[in-house]
């Protein structure tokens, strides 16, 4: 279960990753962020994301038409 | 795992010169700047010329289709190009602005006032070019608070230690 839930359904490139910077930031280490998107570009993009800030994905989805990913914050 | 890369010695940064203040130009530096901010890369940018007007604290962004040849706009399924010939007839910007600023909303892209709003969240360093508000009068004043002004060395001296610098 994450610690925290982010739906940033509808809205695109750059909001998700910005809204997903902006909820990490509130959290605290080891903390895990459930985050949904419907931005296709988003499967890319928050794997970059993570690469580069050194947060974990844990795992990335589709479902329905919305992605699902979880992220583990590394502080 | 990445290894957390906020340290000083190991962390990236970026420089963008911003030199075109068109709604549709505003995009590109405005994105790459809040995201590489959001993935702990040092950023700046420097707003010179037409692209100076992006710091006003009021902003009346519009786009044209004059000299935007390849410009075309989703309309009923299709793509609508835009000759510019159809630019030069009055009221074809304020047209075109209001097609983008609809179609901008629908698709849930941000606004520019909300990409600018997210640099100074974020610490994007920003620096006004004190020639460009000499050039066309422009005051500190009626610029967005936190803002730089300086000039070229200013810049280079950012650029020369920056991993990725941009010219747009």
């Amino acid at each position: 279960m994450a610690t925290q839930t982010l739906d940033t359904s509808g809205l695109n490139c750059p909001l998700p990753i910005l809204k997903t910077k902006k909820a990490l930031k509130g959290m605290a280490a080891g903390e895990t962020l459930e985050l949904l998107a419907t931005d296709p570009g988003s499967v890319a993009d928050i794997a970059a994301f993570c690469n580069q800030t050194g947060n974990d994905l844990v795992e990335s989805g589709e479902e329905g038409g919305t992605f699902r990913f979880i992220i583990k914050n590394n502080g | 795992m990445a290894a957390k890369n906020k340290t000083l010695e190991n962390a990236k940064s970026m420089s963008i010169i911003v030199t075109k203040g068109s709604l549709d130009w505003a995009y590109p530096p405005f994105i790459l700047a809040t995201t590489a901010a959001a993935m702990d890369i040092k950023t700046t940018m420097f707003f010179t010329f037409y692209g100076l007007p992006l710091l006003n604290k009021k902003l009346n962004l519009k786009v044209t289709s004059l000299g935007n040849a390849a410009m075309e706009m989703p309309m009923m399924g299709m793509h609508m190009p835009m000759p510019n010939i159809v630019g030069m007839i009055p009221g074809a910007t304020a047209g075109a602005t209001v097609m983008m600023k609809n179609l901008i909303k629908k698709k849930g892209v941000a606004s520019i006032d909300e990409l600018r709003e997210a640099s100074v969240d974020l610490d994007v360093r920003m620096i006004g070019c004190q020639m460009t508000m000499d050039l066309f009068e422009y005051s500190k004043e009626d610029m967005i608070d936190g803002i730089e002004i300086g000039g070229a060395a200013t810049y280079l001296e950012v650029a020369t230690k920056s991993d990725i610098n941009l010219f747009i």
